[in-house]
């Protein structure tokens, strides 16, 4: 369930020359165009557009994520709270994979976009109304913005450099937001909703005098479940678009670019356009999933532009699979997790949790179990992080794949004996 | 070469209905879950409290002691150990059996000192643990995050330590309640002992740390020194957390300026401060006169951090474990029992105020929300140190002495850190709710379309 053709998807080039040239995409050029599938090849095979694997993926994402509230709940992550977090990191995941999956220019930088979106949503409830409608569409457009500006100085270089790059703006957004703009950004204390804003879209319809200000879609407040099932619906459609752009001839050439970027301007591309895009396309994901947090949570900080949450994202798409679609996400709901409830877990839940030790063993059980938990949630994070970039470089991801083909490959073998 | 299996149409009926299905079963059964007459209302024999402090960041130090002191409120408030302030607080309706009967769980969180990591972790309490009152924190910008959370869900929120005006003043909340001191009060209750001993021909330098507190400090020393005639050379902001404050206090010795104002607390006081003495500050003159500081937020733990350096530094603090009411004492004994070490004025504030919030759910006789928050509101109480105490109603700011301490030359002990100069009593540190500093509105009582 990724990028690269599965066993019952539609064949493509990459698949027919063998696994040894899965990063070498084909691509003919038709009358001008790109085009990354030959011609109709005859008429026993199926229409190739849109693959069946394709619709499948994103019937069961859709479903796996819509049905979170069911299947989290003995993690004990059915909140909304947590889900939330879940839906909006996976979209920013989502969102950075294009960038780093697809072109492979590492960003070091994308929770400037994060923070972007946040206080453009959040100004936007302050400014025009509650309803998040023109919220959401502030914060991407914003975001996008910026990461015209940012993506046109930085992708002069590429590599190490582009990442410093990228760091830097970052981390120069997050000190503006933190002391030079504390006018538009409140500084430390965070931007927050209140009832004495002006609210000009909001005062038009006479709806401005609210006693506790919340983000709503036409009169639905967007506490708790509401938030997040907006949030999913979001992270679906954030979902499918990156499987058309993946899918695409854009998406194509984004994958000749992290191939090989000379050999692509050799046959007479002129990439940055490509990769220019890419860049905007992510950050306008970031500005979504900004947007989506304040609303939420009518609040912005400038913790989330600092770049250790431009570095957790990059987390992420590596511990869930950079370059697959459904890797991003998972990763961002690993960490989110680990951040929310290993963080919480104290001795005295350690305890109850394993009553079921005889009571010698139980405190050497808890003195080796608890360094990992609470407090020490980023020593897990650290140690998974390792074995995973280690053993299974593709992630999460490749490590499904492996189980699959364990059972699969087996069977290949038994049929050939 | 492969054969594609495609769904049926009876298939994929079969599939988009149960799909249909399994979408509309959340809502259906968190509907369910939510119906309730108020957000989290205890049904079983316990209820649960949730506690969020920092754990990490600048105010770590204040966190772990503010978290044994929940602790200690919790385990007096199920009857365990010796009562502590139970037996000395007046009027109490507390009877060592929980709460209205229900047995006293608590959760825990990890504020960060951040305030989106702060309502993230109370989120989590509220939602996921069905907390019915959170408290605590160690930082105003976090107070004021987790004041409005409260104001939007409908669980009452008793702060912790925070000290900006604006928790009780232009972000007051119907649902937060502060038995903190302000800083307001500290100006107005530091000023006339600079006056006395600093005279009135000053020139003040500030180093304030940049956000809601530090900037109302700065604004509430500034009136008050100015108003003694002082004058103020610089008003500088620090990032919060900024570990090295060499170059804010490099320029301090050559701007004329001969007393530094370190509006900083925690961590951040700790170093600025040791730097400022290292620069060899103290140990100048400057206009003929000695270079002063003034540490307008005094804290024991501080002081123990910053050690040799706070030796005749003026401050003020809410509470300090040395007073002899019988209140402190009671407290001071369970505290010392338990952890072996006397509690902080952090630790103080906590326990107060779960013992307020226990107490004004036992008057009201339910926990929901609106009525226990109109028992505390103009509620008068003694016997939790500071002596005779008003919750006042119009912006939820409890009234009481305040401390000017000063480092103490002689220490007796390791703790024996902060001398108490003077108590200023509670009349002169009231002031009109809705002066310009704290003009605000609380908000509604009850909360629709809460959690």
């Amino acid at each position: 369930m990724d990028t690269t053709p599965s066993k019952n998807a539609p064949l493509s080039e990459t698949e027919r020359v063998g696994p040894a040239a899965k990063e070498k995409s084909v691509f003919y050029r038709t009358s001008g165009r790109i085009a990354t599938q030959l011609p109709p090849r005859g008429p026993e095979m199926a229409p190739l557009w849109p693959p069946k694997a394709d619709i499948f993926m994103t019937i069961v994402f859709s479903a796996v994520v819509l049905t979170m509230p069911l299947w989290l709940q003995p993690f004990g992550a059915a909140y909304p709270d947590l889900m939330q977090r879940f839906a909006i990191f996976g979209i920013f995941a989502i969102g950075f994979n294009i960038l780093f999956g697809l072109t492979g220019y590492l960003s070091f930088g994308h929770a400037a976009f994060l923070g972007v979106g946040s206080y453009a949503a959040v100004w936007s409830f302050k400014l025009f109304s509650l309803n998040i409608i023109p919220a959401i569409i502030m914060a991407v457009v914003i975001a996008g913005a910026l990461a015209v500006a940012i993506g046109f100085v930085s992708l002069r270089r590429s590599g190490i450099y582009f990442s410093i790059l990228t760091l830097a703006f970052a981390q120069m957004c997050y000190n503006l937001a933190y002391s030079v703009l504390t006018p538009i950004t409140n500084g430390e204390t965070g931007l927050r909703v209140l009832s004495d804003d002006p609210r000009i879209i909001d005062a038009i319809f006479g709806t401005n005098e609210v006693p506790v200000p919340r983000a709503e879609l036409f009169g639905i407040s967007m506490q708790g479940m509401p938030g997040f099932w907006t949030s999913a619906v979001f992270l679906i459609a954030a979902f499918v678009v990156a499987l058309l752009i993946t899918r695409s001839p854009f998406g194509m050439m984004l994958r000749g670019i992290k191939s090989n970027q000379v050999r692509m301007s050799y046959v007479g591309f002129n990439t940055r356009p490509y990769t220019l895009m890419a860049f905007v396309i992510s950050g306008m994901y970031a500005g979504l999933a900004g947007g989506l947090l304040a609303v939420v949570d009518p609040l912005a900080g400038a913790e989330r532009m600092q770049w250790t949450a431009s570095g957790e994202v990059v987390l992420m798409t590596i511990l869930g699979g950079a370059g697959t679609l459904l890797g991003p996400f998972l990763g961002a709901v690993l960490i989110k997790y680990f951040e929310n409830i290993f963080s919480a877990l104290g001795d005295t839940t350690l305890r109850s949790m394993l009553e079921f030790i005889p009571e010698g063993l139980r405190d050497t059980a808890i003195a080796i179990i608890s360094p990992f938990v609470g407090d020490g949630w980023h020593l897990t994070l650290g140690v998974l992080f390792m074995l995973v970039v280690i053993f299974m470089p593709g992630g999460l991801i490749e490590g499904f794949r492996r189980i699959g083909r364990l059972f699969t490959g087996g069977g290949r073998k038994k049929e050939n004996g | 070469m492969t054969d594609i299996k495609r769904p049926s149409r009876r298939g994929f009926l079969k599939t988009s209905a149960l799909v249909g299905t399994t979408l509309a079963a959340p809502t259906f059964f968190t509907r369910g879950a939510y119906a309730q007459d108020f957000c989290n209302n205890p049904t079983g024999s316990t209820v649960k409290l949730g506690f969020n402090v920092p754990q990490t960041g600048a105010y770590a130090e204040e966190g772990k002691d503010e978290l044994r002191a929940y602790q200690l409120a919790v385990k007096h408030l199920n009857g365990e150990g010796d009562g502590g302030m139970l037996n000395t607080m007046q009027p109490s309706m507390l009877k060592g059996n929980g709460i209205l009967g229900k047995k006293v769980e608590y959760v825990t969180g990890d504020t960060q000192t951040k305030a989106d990591a702060a309502r993230s972790s109370a989120r989590r309490m509220i939602e996921a643990e069905g907390v019915v009152m959170f408290s605590g924190g160690s930082s105003s910008s976090v107070a004021v995050a987790q004041q409005s959370l409260a104001q939007e869900v409908g669980v009452v929120f008793m702060c912790g330590l925070t000290h900006a005006n604006d928790t009780t003043g232009k972000d007051r909340r119907r649902y937060g309640f502060r038995h903190f001191f302000n800083a307001y009060m500290s100006g107005q209750a530091l000023g006339p002992v600079l006056a006395e001993f600093l005279g009135t021909d000053r020139r003040a330098y500030h180093l304030t740390a940049d956000y809601n507190w530090g900037w109302t400090q700065e604004e509430s020393i500034k009136d008050a020194t100015e108003a003694l005639g002082w004058e103020t050379a610089e008003l500088v902001k620090t990032p919060l957390g900024a570990g090295d404050f060499s170059q804010y206090i490099t320029p301090v010795a050559n701007s004329g300026a001969d007393v530094l104002i370190l509006n900083h607390y925690g961590n951040d006081m700790v170093n600025s401060l040791t730097q400022a003495v290292q620069f060899g500050l103290r140990d100048k003159s400057v206009n003929g006169k000695d270079f002063q500081v003034v540490v307008p937020l005094y804290s024991r733990l501080m002081a123990q951090g910053a050690g040799e350096n706070v030796k005749g530094i003026f401050g003020t603090t809410n509470w300090n474990w040395s007073l002899q009411d019988p209140g402190s004492q009671a407290f001071v004994k369970a505290f010392g029992q338990e952890y072996g070490f006397p509690p902080s004025q952090a630790a103080h504030t906590c326990y107060c105020n779960t013992l307020l919030y226990a107490n004004a759910v036992e008057m009201a006789g339910t926990f929901y929300p609106p009525e226990v928050i109109k028992m505390l509101e103009d509620f008068e109480f003694d016997g939790m140190g500071n002596g005779p105490t008003l919750y006042r109603g119009e912006d939820h700011q409890c009234f009481k002495d305040v401390l000017v301490v000063k480092g103490n030359e002689n220490p007796t002990s390791a703790f024996d850190l902060l001398e108490i100069h003077k108590i200023v009593p509670r009349a002169d540190v009231t002031y009109d709710s809705q002066i310009p500093q704290f003009a605000g509105e609380l908000g509604p009582y009850e909360v629709e379309g809460g959690c």
